[in-house]
């Protein structure tokens, strides 16, 4: 694997082996020195067109703590508008020699473009309404995490799937685990080709009760506003009531079942606070896992994992070797201290 | 100045010509069809097509040239190279220039430009509405005294029926045909390809095959209102298709042609990304090439035509759905068809030339072109059904490299093109097939 363009052109071998990664870096970050050197020397470019503060905050921190040196640059006009285009950008960004670029764009394809003309890994960090593979793995860890696995499990994802790269890379991730999925929403917002999207198909619900009955996980997307002046739905008040997640539609999900949302959350509108903020919910173990994930994915494809070396001897290395940890960290000895709580 | 074209199979559907024959041209203007062993006049320069079609020259009657206002595309000269390079002899150039060809002045100027490059006749196409806005009529009558063949808003279709309504009337006063691009922008809503899985899994804004269709329909209704030519161009859907055969059915003067990537590739294409696949309309499924190719066969389609749509390497270096539409065709219309279509079994050579040469002169009324009998212009098609080449865009006569089918190779192909007597393109491979001639190849 030379980049993480999507998750729908990988195996279920290199996803699992992702998910196997990101566990053993998992325990870095709970550590007091939240650093090792695996990527000591390398150059990660965070190249974000497209605002973003959860992603490309948890992709900054996964390098930090890789010890890559982290650059973020963030463009706020596309190619059309502004003198520069996307390829002139990579080609620049290319002569000085990044080992990796993680790049967020408004037009799916985007990361496609880049490996045209790069030779650094290219990660694809959401592209339109493509794709946005590092969400659906950091999804995948936290149900793992949670429910030991993921083969057998009935999934549903809510909300505004046609526009959804969270969506997409969920489906393709979790039915090549075994999982089913179904997807619920305005009918708009949902068509009915999604059935088909995988060949083990998915089932496209019109109410979003039907999705969620029995199922293990509800996903549950977050709604634009925009979506209401381009008339896909009449109003915010008809969603919250329509296609909000209230505390009754838990009812018909499994006893145990577990709620994830991609963040940024509209509370009140696609789900409530009472789940938000209920025993159900995942969403602030999902941006801790969001970090492992992406240090798994910056480490495989830019660091000594991407020549197949074992992951272990890297990352048990403590960072003492390393200036920036030295200075923050302190005393040395403190570095192997045991494990806090596996749940923050 | 006389040529025989001498032991080729002449293929003509507008003399029901499908015979070996010898076509002898003088002066540019055919002078007929002799027996392979009739005397052969004096001083007469000689083509051995032996193992040739000899056909009408070909005719696309979509192309953009770009010329005035988009030169780094294309020039109406590079354009005209790379038709005949194709084996058109007629290319009908569409308005959508900087500024759009809605004055007698800016068809006039067309005309110019093509004369002076002097390769295939080029016959301008005119704005239906000033500025292809959709506001206000186009002066139709003062273009048609310049020259123009018909009218179109191509990329800016018309979009209201009222509007359309006039449009139709107006031009049916100097029997113009309305040439429209269907497509509905309210339900196109700025897909940048085909609505269906593929555009579900690329994440691409998709637009629905039902743009197309529900214009086409319109179109057909306002034909039968207006009683007015209509040619509805480069047709992509099994819906607007069956639109056109059931207003031929009714007897309305409704015409369609088709677009050879439309029936060569289908919408999983753009996978990559690649906007090499990005046109309007777009790559669809297999069914709507089903559906082409039905009406290919069944007579419903009238024409194919390429919708040559050159674009700068930078401008398709952009994001997909940043990139603009279309691409280069008129080198590969050809190939496209023999390969999909003759080779298939799909239609006969009959139909091909029919498709290429004689349905557009009739649809455009173009009175001495699309044929080989005596007295219309020597513009005349050669070709190889056996010949195998490969297109390679590098080499390609228009300025510009916008193709997907770099690589492709064919069975079938164009070996010469004649226009107006004057041979202007042949493979250097079929050199020694003529015999004192001087050849005026396209320059470059």
């Amino acid at each position: 694997m030379k980049h993480l363009l999507g998750i729908r052109e990988l195996s279920a071998d290199q996803i699992v082996h992702l998910l196997d990664t990101a566990e053993t870096f998992r325990d870095i970050s709970k550590r007091e020195i939240k650093k090792v050197p695996a990527l000591r020397g390398r150059t990660v470019i965070n190249l974000f067109f497209e605002a973003s503060t959860r992603t490309r905050t948890s992709f900054e921190i996964a390098a930090k703590r890789l010890s890559a040196d982290a650059v973020n640059i963030s463009v706020s006009t596309s190619s059309v508008s502004k003198g520069e285009t996307l390829l002139d950008t990579a080609r620049n960004l290319q002569a000085m020699a990044p080992d990796c670029i993680v790049i967020r764009h408004q037009s799916a394809g985007a990361p496609y473009h880049l490996t045209r003309v790069c030779d650094a890994a290219i990660v694809n960090a959401g592209d339109g309404a493509h794709e946005h593979p590092t969400q659906a793995l950091l999804d995948a860890l936290t149900i793992r995490e949670h429910k030991g696995g993921i083969d057998g499990l009935k999934v549903a994802i809510i909300g505004d799937i046609l526009h959804s790269r969270v969506a997409r890379s969920n489906i393709y991730l979790l039915s090549k685990l075994g999982a089913t999925v179904s997807v619920a929403g305005p009918g708009t917002l949902v068509p009915p080709e999604f059935a088909e999207l995988i060949e083990q198909g998915v089932r496209v619900e019109q109410r979003i009760e039907d999705a969620i009955v029995d199922s293990d996980v509800v996903m549950i997307l977050r709604m634009q506003r925009e979506r209401q002046t381009d008339a896909f739905f009449p109003s915010m008040r008809e969603y919250a009531v329509h296609y909000g997640l209230h505390l009754n539609h838990l009812n018909l999900a499994a006893t145990d079942a577990i709620v994830m949302h991609p963040g940024p959350m509209n509370r009140g509108i696609e789900i409530s606070s009472e789940i938000a903020d209920g025993g159900r919910s995942l969403i602030l173990d999902q941006v801790t896992n969001g970090v492992a994930v992406r240090m798994a994915v910056l480490y495989l494809l830019a660091g000594a994992g991407k020549d197949g070396q074992e992951v272990s001897r890297d990352v048990n290395v403590v960072a003492e070797s390393d200036e920036t940890s030295r200075s923050v960290g302190g005393v040395r000895g403190r570095t192997r201290k045991p494990r806090r709580g596996t749940r923050n | 100045m006389r040529l025989l074209i001498q032991n080729g199979y002449i293929i003509d559907p507008a003399q029901g010509l499908n015979t070996g024959k010898n076509l002898l041209v003088e002066d540019g203007r055919i002078v007929g069809v002799l027996g392979y062993s009739d005397p052969i006049p004096e001083a007469t320069e000689l083509f051995d097509a032996t193992g040739l079609i000899v056909a009408p020259g070909f005719i696309d009657m979509h192309v953009h040239l770009r010329e005035p206002g988009h030169e780094y595309k294309e020039t109406i000269a590079s354009g005209a190279a790379a038709a005949v390079a194709g084996g058109f002899t007629t290319v009908c150039a569409m308005p959508n220039t900087s500024p759009v060809n809605d004055n007698a002045a800016v068809t006039r100027f067309v005309i110019e430009q093509a004369e002076r490059a002097g390769l295939a006749s080029v016959l301008p196409i005119g704005a239906v509405t000033k500025n292809s806005e959709g506001i206000e009529l186009a002066e139709m009558g003062e273009m048609k005294d310049a020259g123009i063949v018909a009218v179109s808003d191509d990329g800016c279709p018309v979009p209201t029926a009222g509007m359309m309504r006039r449009a139709m009337e107006y031009a049916r006063g100097f029997d113009l045909p309305v040439i429209d691009h269907c497509e509905d922008k309210s339900l196109a809503r700025g897909g940048v390809m085909h609505e269906g899985h593929w555009s579900l899994v690329l994440g691409l804004r998709g637009m629905p095959a039902a743009a197309e269709e529900v214009d086409a329909e319109r179109d057909c209704v306002l034909a039968e209102l207006t009683g007015a030519r209509v040619h509805l161009a480069h047709l992509s859907t099994r819906g607007a298709i069956e639109a056109v055969r059931r207003a031929r059915q009714k007897g309305l003067h409704v015409s369609c042609e088709v677009a050879p990537h439309h029936w060569s590739l289908t919408d999983e294409a753009c996978q990559g990304y690649d906007t090499n696949t990005k046109m309007n309309p777009p790559l669809r499924s297999q069914d709507y090439i089903d559906a082409i190719l039905e009406g290919l066969r069944d007579g419903t389609i009238d024409a194919i035509a390429s919708d040559h749509a050159p674009h700068h390497a930078d401008e398709k270096a952009l994001e997909f759905d940043q990139a603009p539409n279309g691409i280069v065709g008129l080198e590969t219309s050809i190939g496209l068809a023999m390969e999909r279509l003759v080779n298939t079994g799909v239609i006969s050579l009959e139909r091909l030339v029919e498709l290429c040469a004689t349905n557009p002169a009739r649809i455009l009324k173009l009175q001495d072109r699309g044929t080989l009998s005596a007295g219309a212009r020597a513009d005349v098609t050669i070709l190889d059904p056996e010949m195998t080449w490969t297109f390679d865009v590098s080499r390609s006569k228009s300025k510009s490299r916008n193709s997907p089918f770099n690589g492709y190779s064919f069975r079938g192909g164009v070996v010469a093109t004649i226009v107006r007597g004057r041979i202007v393109h042949l493979l250097p491979e079929y050199s020694r097939s003529v015999r004192g001639t001087r050849i005026e190849l396209a320059a470059r």
